[in-house]
């Protein structure tokens, strides 16, 4: 264990006992073997799969899907969506960023909050929404414009590029929205009040320094929403399908689909993973390359509020802006979701006479729909406590015993956030259906419980990471001076101190595994359907009353889930 | 109670050589401030005595128990080795209550609670915090966790104390409350006190002896506080401890005179022992130097300077006068002298209790 | 005689309605002119209303009432309404925290009143040249302030607020964030800027002694309330209150009795302080003097005790007398030498005489000093 004994101000500790390996060595070594089984196997996999066939180095496949057409079309679709999302939610994002960080609008804290929520459900839960309303003739408002207004044709077609790239949109806006909003308020006021006093008009201080100064936070969070559009699959299956418009990884999600899980289908979904790589990889170095271009230290000098731009006129025309935007981002899909949901059949009026709790019963009547949430519940808990342990494991072994190699550690904790979540999917089966030592987890509730471990792992590391930061060494090191070992400073300090924040690492996890569809909907087996899986396939089957009955008991979960979790956090504050 | 003891010890980070057979001996129930420019490796000292860093040589003693002897191959662990600490940033476990803390190295030493409870108490007693048992430390203010601090570290050891800067993030009131404080728990059980700073002021008010290291890590004088303010050993001390003017003064035809000129003779005494040499370094502080003004009897001073500038700082004047080309700075009195000078006045200068050093040779 | 007054404040007061305090009047009744080319400081501990009112002749805060005037010109009136925004004021202003543009390089932060005001390249260039050569910064041009120190940045502030010649220079604080050394030489720096461009400096500082060096004239205020405006010495050696006199440099406090035409230490009649009593003397007072106004004598006319503590400090020595049932707090230079025990004798110089209700609490506080 020779990367152990790097020697570093505080950090040996335990090299002052004076005798072999004891728990640091234990650690780290563990961290590195999970990490290699969890992460480096499932991505070794898909190249090898890519390129070498029954041994031997094979382009042959790899060329074959990439040049087929639908596949080229699909990856065109990818990168329109993508670039039209990015652009839109910035813009949307850097927009009500200023109107709420920088001027005197009213009700700033409660648009605030509102403005978070798109952040806490899925998208998919939008595009059913959506669907609702707007999807072809049968669209809610479609049918009453149409019937209104005398017209023949649909007005509004949801079911096409516009209509993914328009609910992508609204939920992934966000991301620059919380980013710019965080960076105005921590940047020092004095910067744009002594451009005033050289001489510039508010207008030309907003243009010159103000904007300057966030465009980091602005492109962290543009590249964001790039990320994760390209490798989103929920919005663009609920919309696209119907008008066969496919994306990377819904069309990754039909080969392996219509391919019934055969090998071929999963070696074109792996070329096709390779392609969505690629392209996100793209996406990344540009991040690296924007980031490290511009990054100042605008947090300095007394904190003073800053001065507010009066709207004078325009504040009230602008609240209205603002409040019909959270309308219908926020409110008009949760509200379709819970109507639909009461509806006796879809398509019926929605009135109060045909509304009734059947569907609701009929959820809870199927065991399919419960064993779906118990499943959920079951993958959201283990993986999130699993998770929270491996996480504050590795990041102790980082940030604390800083073995020889802890940079390729934190590389390997992060790197499957990167990942789309369906390659991570194709990686996982590729490893785990026997091919490797004959473990075969193909189609139980295991193998999905290792995806999600991959993908959540650098949750619950950064959060653990983050307070061990916060944790001084001198904490540890005032307890072995006051008569406690190395393990008992461990037990009694330091796992305490970051309890809250494994506490949030956990719903960190939990939270987005309750709704996981991308990785779970290639993996899910006859008996480990997922609560996302059994709403996708519920509206998949055109029971839409039952699915929005599903997404609606979903969404109370998240509701509560939310509210336990910044109740914790504001325990946190108050210790 | 036990005195602590550094024989020959060496450490060094990587190529970095901190300390090079450091030797110094704290004298029991003392409080010993070891003062020193950053980085002049006193922390590193500290972490030594406390087991956190592990020396490349020598020996390190608490009373007759060695703590650590490479040649013996001797490490007694951190937890084991009984002293008590008080660190920068107080350390203080922000997850435990006041109570909590200071028990902790008690229960480590396995004491009966009724025990513990009792040493705890009477420990946060002796700083005042009493009432505050119950408290999170998120609850005080930044003193009062200090405080708790130093609690902990009388439980932890009723032998030795080590602390290092420990009121360096409080404001300057609070500084001083609190050096007054540790002399009075110091003086009250009677523990050994190693201080850490690098602030000269704090260590004049607190210490029954200073040592003091320079930035390459070696000792350059121990003593009181009279000693090294009155008989500044070595000329770094007489520069490190507070603001000085030096002269390089020749000696010219049996005379001693500034910037090799004859005309600006030296008339004061200088030891005999520099005569040989012929040069010898003169310090003098700001507030040494009387213009003529001052003086009530004798002839103008041949040494001639003009004021540069003249700063108001209420009690005094800060003086810059341009000396044949060195700026010398000159604190004046507001009160016994005439007030402030014009900028541009000529004036002379009388130099008293100046200090002579052998000439710093230019590297 | 307008034309030489470069800053006017004439009523200025400043009201903030806080949810959880009610209305605060920051700013009380503010008087106040400011000679061209004068250095005048707002001096006072915070909260004392010195930075709301330089925001104010900034032009970020608006007036609850009063006016004020730069340089003849009506900038801000409440009555009238008028609010001329901090752009067409012409100012100078360097901040605490410095403010220097970090997506710019030193030549575009200096440049950027130039740009503003649209003028020529070749002048604009010249200018900053000028400027930076002025602030020692030349040769800095291209590189960015986040590479620089806080002394350099502060220095490039400098450069940015006199590359347009304002006739009025606006300092917040400016030296707070840098080291006592570093602190020094800039504000001998910023004095020589202003003898060679002239203009009127306006600085806000809770630092006393920061206020006596660079000051010809400074305003000390208390909670809203301007307390004495007056020069430095005058203020250090005549303040008209025990505040002020607490409030600048350090302070000793004795309480006395005045009997028989003589003065007593308070609750001790066995040895008179020899001061002549000015003629509004009660029977109680507090003599007010500063820790090296007392001289230290072995044997001489003065008031006869004994040291009771030395403390050595890094460039004086302090000691602590009894004079009565009071300890008095003596400075001297190192060269001084008294032992502890030692009988001495003392003289006071220049003592201010406070009654003894507003002084009790002075003398705690000083007391509390002490020990």
């Amino acid at each position: 264990m020779s990367f152990l004994r790097k020697r570093r101000g505080g950090a040996d500790l335990a090299a002052m006992e004076g005798r072999h390996i004891g728990v640091d060595g234990l650690m780290t070594g563990l961290s590195f073997i999970l990490l290699f089984i969890i992460v480096v196997i499932p991505i070794f996999m898909i190249v090898y799969n890519a390129f070498f066939y029954e041994g031997k180095f094979d382009l042959s496949l790899f060329t074959s899907v990439i040049f087929e057409k639908e596949n080229l079309k699909a990856m065109g679709n990818t990168v329109i969506i993508a670039l039209a999302v990015t652009v839109f939610g910035t813009i949307m994002g850097l927009f009500y960023a200023w109107l709420l960080g920088r001027s005197d609008i009213p009700a700033k804290g409660f648009m605030r909050a509102l403005f978070t929520i798109p952040y806490m459900f899925p998208p998919f839960f939008g595009a059913m929404a959506w669907d609702l309303l707007f999807s072809g003739r049968a669209g809610y408002i479609n049918r009453w414009l149409m019937s209104t207004f005398g017209l023949r044709q649909p007005p509004v077609n949801i079911n096409s590029l516009g209509g993914i790239i328009f609910v992508e949109c609204s939920y992934y806006f966000p991301f620059v929205f919380m980013q710019v909003v965080s960076a105005l308020e921590r940047m020092d006021p004095t910067l744009e009040e002594s451009a005033r006093i050289a001489g510039a008009r508010q207008s030309q201080v907003i243009w010159k320094i103000t904007l300057p100064l966030v465009k980091p936070a602005i492109s962290a969070g543009a590249l964001l929403i790039l990320i994760s559009s390209l490798a989103h699959f929920g919005v663009p299956s609920i919309l696209g399908f119907s008008k066969n418009i496919y994306t990377l990884p819904t069309m990754i999600y039909a080969l392996i689909n219509k391919s019934g899980g055969s090998f071929e289908g999963i070696r074109q979904g792996t070329a096709l993973s390779i392609l969505l790589v690629a392209v996100v990889a793209i996406a990344l170095v540009v991040q690296k390359y924007v980031l490290s271009s511009g990054s100042y230290d605008i947090i300095k000098g007394k904190s003073m509020r800053p001065t507010l731009i009066k709207l004078r006129g325009a504040k009230y025309p602008l609240l209205l802006l603002a409040s019909l935007t959270l309308l219908v981002i926020v409110v008009v899909p949760l509200v379709m979701i819970f109507l639909v949901a009461l509806v006796k059949a879809y398509g019926l009026p929605l009135t109060w006479a045909n509304f009734s709790f059947s569907n609701y019963v009929k959820v809870f009547e199927s065991p399919a729909t419960m064993d779906s949430i118990k499943n959920s519940l079951f993958l959201s808990v283990t993986a999130g406590i699993v998770c929270m342990f491996l996480g504050v494991m590795i990041a102790y072994v980082i940030n604390r015993i800083r073995p020889r190699g802890k940079g390729l550690l934190e590389i390997l904790s992060i790197l499957p956030y990167s990942i789309p979540g369906t390659v991570l999917a194709i990686g996982v089966i590729l490893s785990w259906s026997g091919s490797l030592a004959g473990i075969n987890l193909y189609n139980t509730i295991w193998i999905i419980l290792v995806a999600y471990m991959a993908r959540y792992l650098s949750f619950s590391m950064k959060s653990a990471s983050a307070s061990l930061q916060q944790v001084n060494a001198s904490l540890e090191e005032a307890s072995r001076a006051c008569g406690a070992t190395h393990t008992e400073s461990l037990k009694d300090i330091t796992l305490p101190l970051i309890k809250p924040a494994m506490v949030s690492g956990f719903f960190l996890i939990f939270l987005p595994a309750m709704r996981e569809l991308t990785t779970s909907v290639l993996l899910y087996g006859p008996y480990s359907r997922t609560l996302g899986v059994q709403i996708f396939a519920l509206r998949d089957a055109g029971m839409i009353p039952q699915a929005s009955a599903l997404a609606s008991v979903a969404i109370v979960i998240i509701i509560v889930c939310n509210a336990i979790v910044t109740e914790i956090t504001k325990d946190r504050k108050g210790a | 109670m036990a005195g602590i003891k550094f024989q020959n010890v060496s450490f060094a980070y990587g190529e970095k050589q901190i300390l090079r057979d450091f030797s110094l001996s704290v004298e029991d129930a003392q409080i010993m401030c070891l003062l020193g420019p950053s980085g002049c490796g006193k922390t590193t000292l500290m972490r030594c005595l406390l087991g956190l860093n592990r020396p490349s040589s020598g020996e390190i003693w608490l009373g007759d128990r060695c703590l650590f002897s490479k040649e013996r191959r001797i490490n007694i662990p951190p937890e084991r080795r009984g002293i008590g600490v008080v660190f920068q940033d107080y350390a203080v476990w922000p997850h435990m209550t006041v109570m909590e803390n200071v028990c902790y190295p008690l229960k480590k030493q396995r004491l009966p609670k009724d025990e513990m409870e009792k040493k705890a108490k009477y420990a946060l007693e002796q700083v005042r915090m009493g009432d505050y048992a119950p408290y999170l430390p998120s609850q005080l203010s930044g003193g009062q966790q200090q405080r708790v601090a130093i609690a902990r570290a009388l439980v932890s050891s009723d032998e030795v104390i080590v602390m290092d800067e420990p009121i360096t993030n409080l404001d300057a009131k609070l500084r001083e409350e609190m050096l007054a404080e540790i002399r009075q728990i110091q003086k009250n059980i009677g523990t050994t006190i190693l201080y850490i700073t690098h602030d000269q002021e704090a260590s004049l008010q607190l210490c029954d002896k200073m040592a003091i290291m320079d930035a390459s890590g070696a000792l350059c004088q121990i003593g009181t506080d009279e000693d090294i303010i009155l008989r500044p050993a070595e000329r770094f001390v007489f520069e490190f401890i507070g603001v000085s003017n030096f002269f390089t003064l020749t000696r010219k035809s049996g005379n001693w005179c500034f910037f090799d000129r004859e005309d600006m003779p030296y008339t004061g005494t200088v030891p005999a022992e520099f005569e040989a040499v012929g040069r010898v370094d003169m310090g003098v502080r700001p507030n040494g130097i009387v213009f003529d003004d001052a003086i009530a009897e004798g002839s103008p001073s041949p040494i001639r300077g003009t004021i540069r500038r003249s700063v108001f700082l209420g009690s005094e004047y800060n003086l810059f006068v341009d000396l044949n080309g060195q700026e010398v700075r000159v604190q004046r009195s507001a009160f016994t002298g005439t007030g402030g000078v014009q900028e541009g006045a000529e004036v002379g200068l009388t130099f008293l209790s100046p200090k002579f050093y052998p000439v710093k040779e230019a590297a | 005689m307008s034309e030489n007054i470069a800053v006017a404040l004439r009523h200025v007061t400043k009201r903030f309605t806080t949810r959880t305090m009610g209305t605060i009047t920051a700013v009380d009744d503010f008087n106040l002119e400011i000679r061209e080319g004068e250095c005048f400081s707002f001096l006072g501990p915070s909260g004392c209303g010195k930075t709301t009112t330089l925001r104010m002749i900034a032009g970020f805060e608006d007036l609850s009432e009063g006016e004020i005037e730069l340089c003849g010109r009506l900038v801000s009136s409440s009555a009238k309404n008028l609010y001329i925004p901090p752009e067409e004021r012409d100012l100078g202003m360097v901040f605490q925290a410095f403010a220097v543009w970090p997506h710019m390089n030193i030549f575009d932060n200096v440049a950027f009143p130039l740009k503003i005001r649209k003028v020529a390249k070749k002048e604009i260039a010249a200018r900053v040249k000028d400027a930076l050569k002025h602030c020692s910064l030349d040769g800095l041009e291209d590189v960015y302030p986040g590479e620089l120190s806080g002394g350099q940045q502060q220095r490039i502030a400098l450069a940015r607020a006199i590359v347009t010649n304002p006739k009025v220079m606006l300092l917040d604080e400016p030296l707070s964030n840098l080291d006592p050394k570093l602190r020094e030489t800039m504000r001998f720096e910023i004095k020589e800027l202003q003898r060679q461009f002239g203009f009127t400096i306006i600085f806000v500082t809770h630092d006393q002694s920061e206020a006596m060096a660079i000051s010809d004239r400074m305003m000390v205020c208390d909670m809203g309330k301007i307390v004495q405006i007056d020069t430095p010495e005058a203020l250090y050696n005549h303040p008209n209150s025990r505040f002020v006199h607490n409030f600048l440099g350090e302070s000793t406090f004795i309480n006395v009795e005045v009997r028989d035409g003589q003065v007593f230490p308070k609750g001790d009649n066995t040895q008179p302080i020899g001061l002549p009593i000015p003629e509004n003397a009660g029977p109680e007072m507090v003599v007010a003097t500063r820790p090296n106004a007392i001289r230290l004598i072995k044997d001489g006319p003065g008031f006869r005790t004994r040291v009771e503590k030395r403390i050595f400090l890094t460039d004086k020595t302090e000691y602590l007398v009894s004079v009565g049932k009071q300890l008095v707090k003596i400075q001297t230079p190192h060269r001084v030498v008294f032992a502890p025990g030692e009988e001495c004798a003392i003289e006071i110089a220049a003592p201010s005489w406070y009654p003894p209700e507003d002084a009790a609490a002075e003398a705690e506080r000083a007391r509390r000093n002490i020990i």
